[in-house]
């Protein structure tokens, strides 16, 4: 148990008290948000509306990597699930938008599943590796039967959530908030506690009763769950489902980075990280070619000097050496 | 027959370069307990440079090839003191955590590495040019005397490795910081400068790797993740940290590779060992080699 850094109990009023200035601050930030379509143009709630899903995936991310401490390199095989199993759907049975998001959340829960199995009997790295090579099959799969899902080129639905700008930046906001707002309520729970002592110490948490199997099967369902439901509302979203948005590994590191340089185990950090990634990219645009890259070495000088992430820059001390 | 022959001339050389690439991952994770996601970045580096400056700096290929080999020790380094130092410095972060914070940052360094190699020599496959021209009869089929010269320089090197970490005082103790850093330590070795050395010869390992590459298939900037992902199989296929282990996975997979490129499709050619690495990991999950 010598990595038991912060128990939610004890420490800081972030735990305690929920009228922590720091919550204020990111209930401010998300009304701020409400209000940005009152004054920005449709290019900028288009960037925003794509850092809100990717902030999606990386909360999920961090409820399984934070928590119960499993190295997923695969978030987009849970996203890509959710995403292809909707827009097969949309496009083979012409299914209304609604009807079919159910669909691709079941296949992506069927997915986590899938990866709840390695997961009970893999630690560390060698989970990592099968989750990555879950989304290397996944992608593989999608190009060799592209007849059916349009393979490197994409799938075009029939069906979008919206036009307008505006819905679909609210579509975002409003998942981001029901995604935070579940998976606080989650981890700061009792539950919460047990899952995190799973990551920790998983033979100590058994031998206290509590089943590990049970725990991570549930964190994997309930990952996987708003995973897909994002993965499904992003393809919706485009309009097309494309390995290069939904399943590639470059967009799975995309989503670590933003949990990490946001600050793990926080679930609210991830939508910071995800949102500071795609700005920055944005931003630089303008230098074309190696954009990508000079984002990568901003989130590697934050994981330098600031290995606890944006959030930890609010902390208080303990928190900022967690 | 002549294809058997072939697959089992290809398989040999690629599974040889496989082993290089793989030996030295799996030496830096039995050492230092760090598995380094740049790993296929730093080989097409090493790739990239030595046909840069064989074929526009005008140097020629074994010249080349040396300054490729060069230029991935350096940046292996630049790596080490960078960015392993200053992680290995963080006191505040638990040790299971701080594996994570290792493999995000290399995995960093690996996109930072592809995008500068991007830039800088473009996106289009190259390859250097052969070091030995023409070809010899294997039961009647013809070979080319650059693909055996690389098979044999890769098994040199391998060999080489073999014999250092058996018969030489230092290799002896490489060999021992990865069972016991402590009992080294107690017995005087400074552990600190064994981890320089060995993170120079992991520079040189695929660096040679790199140049080896470039002059057998090519190589080019967006393969580096694709390299990362093979080693990383290899290491883990057949246990972590042990370079005998990692032998026999290259070799297991540079055959699979190649049946399965000959047989079926090259496009495929990967599919086959990811699915023997999930069944393998199922039923030995420490891999086929591993000590636990």
């Amino acid at each position: 148990m010598s990595n038991v850094n912060r128990s939610p109990q004890t420490t800081g009023p972030w735990s305690r008290d929920w009228l922590d200035w720091r919550v204020v601050l990111t209930v401010l930030f998300f009304v701020f948000l409400a209000f940005t379509p009152l004054f920005a143009g449709g290019y900028y709630l288009g960037v925003l509306t794509i850092a809100l899903y990717m902030g999606v995936y990386a909360m999920n991310w961090d409820l399984l990597f934070g928590y119960i401490g499993e190295v997923n390199f695969g978030p987009t095989f849970l996203i890509g699930l959710g995403a292809y199993g909707a827009g097969l759907c949309n496009t083979y049975l012409g299914w209304s938008v609604w009807a079919c998001i159910p669909v691709g959340v079941v296949a992506a829960m069927i997915g986590g599943l899938l990866l709840a199995g390695p997961a009970l009997r893999l630690t560390g790295p060698y989970f990592g590796l099968v989750t990555l090579v879950a989304v290397l099959i996944l992608s593989q799969l999608i190009v060799t039967f592209a007849g059916y899902t349009g393979g490197e080129i994409g799938l075009a639905l029939r069906d979008i959530l919206t036009l307008s700008s505006k819905g679909n930046f609210y579509y975002a906001l409003g998942l981001t908030v029901i995604t935070a707002l579940a998976l606080r309520l989650i981890v700061r729970s009792p539950l919460g506690l047990i899952l995190e002592a799973v990551g920790q110490d998983a033979g100590a948490t058994e031998a206290l009763g509590f089943s590990v199997t049970k725990y991570k099967v549930f964190a994997f369902l309930v990952s996987s769950f708003f995973s897909g439901l994002a993965g499904a509302m992003t393809v919706f979203y485009f309009g097309t489902a494309s390995p290069g948005t939904v399943v590639a590994v470059v967009m799975a590191v995309q989503v670590i980075i933003a949990t990490i340089v946001g600050g793990r185990r926080t679930i609210i950090g991830s939508v910071f990280g995800a949102i500071f990634l795609i700005v920055a990219g944005e931003l630089l645009r303008p230098i074309g070619q190696l954009s990508n890259t000079v984002v990568a070495v901003l989130a590697l000088l934050v994981l330098l000097l600031a290995p606890g992430g944006f959030t930890s820059l609010f902390g208080s001390r303990k928190e900022r050496k967690a | 027959m002549d294809l058997l022959i072939q697959i089992l001339i290809s398989g040999f050389i690629l599974g040889a370069i496989y082993a290089l690439a793989a030996a030295g991952m799996t030496i830096i994770f039995g050492i230092s307990g760090i598995l380094n996601l740049a790993h296929g970045g730093i080989i097409v580096l090493a790739a990239l440079v030595a046909w840069y400056t064989s074929q526009h700096l005008g140097l020629g290929t074994y010249l080349g090839d040396l300054v490729g080999i060069i230029a991935s020790i350096v940046v292996t380094y630049l790596l080490y003191v960078l960015v392993i130092l200053p992680l290995e410095r963080f006191r505040h972060i638990s040790t299971a955590e701080k594996h994570v914070f290792q493999l995000v940052a290399t995995l960093l360094v690996a996109l930072i590495l592809q995008g500068v190699l991007e830039w800088f020599f473009g996106a289009t496959p190259v390859a250097t040019p052969p070091m030995l021209e023409g070809v010899v009869q294997i039961a009647g089929n013809n070979v080319p005397k650059n693909s055996l010269l690389i098979g044999v320089v890769a098994w040199v090197v391998l060999i080489g490795l073999w014999f250092f970490t058996s018969y030489t005082r230092l290799g002896k103790a490489m060999l021992a910081a990865s069972m016991s850093p402590k009992g080294l330590a107690i017995v005087g070795y400074d552990i600190r400068k064994v981890h320089v050395m060995v993170w120079g010869i992991y520079g040189l390992l695929a660096g040679v790797a790199g140049v080896l590459l470039a002059s057998f298939v090519g190589a080019s900037a967006d393969v580096a993740i694709n390299l990362t992902a093979i080693s990383f199989t290899i290491v883990v296929l057949g246990g972590l940290g042990n370079v005998f282990g990692s032998l026999v996975g290259a070799y297991i997979l540079g055959f699979l590779s190649t049946i399965t490129a000959f047989l079926i499709s090259p496009s495929i050619s990967q599919i086959p060992g990811l699915v023997l690495l999930v069944v393998i990991l199922y039923l030995r999950p420490q891999g086929l080699f591993g000590r636990h």
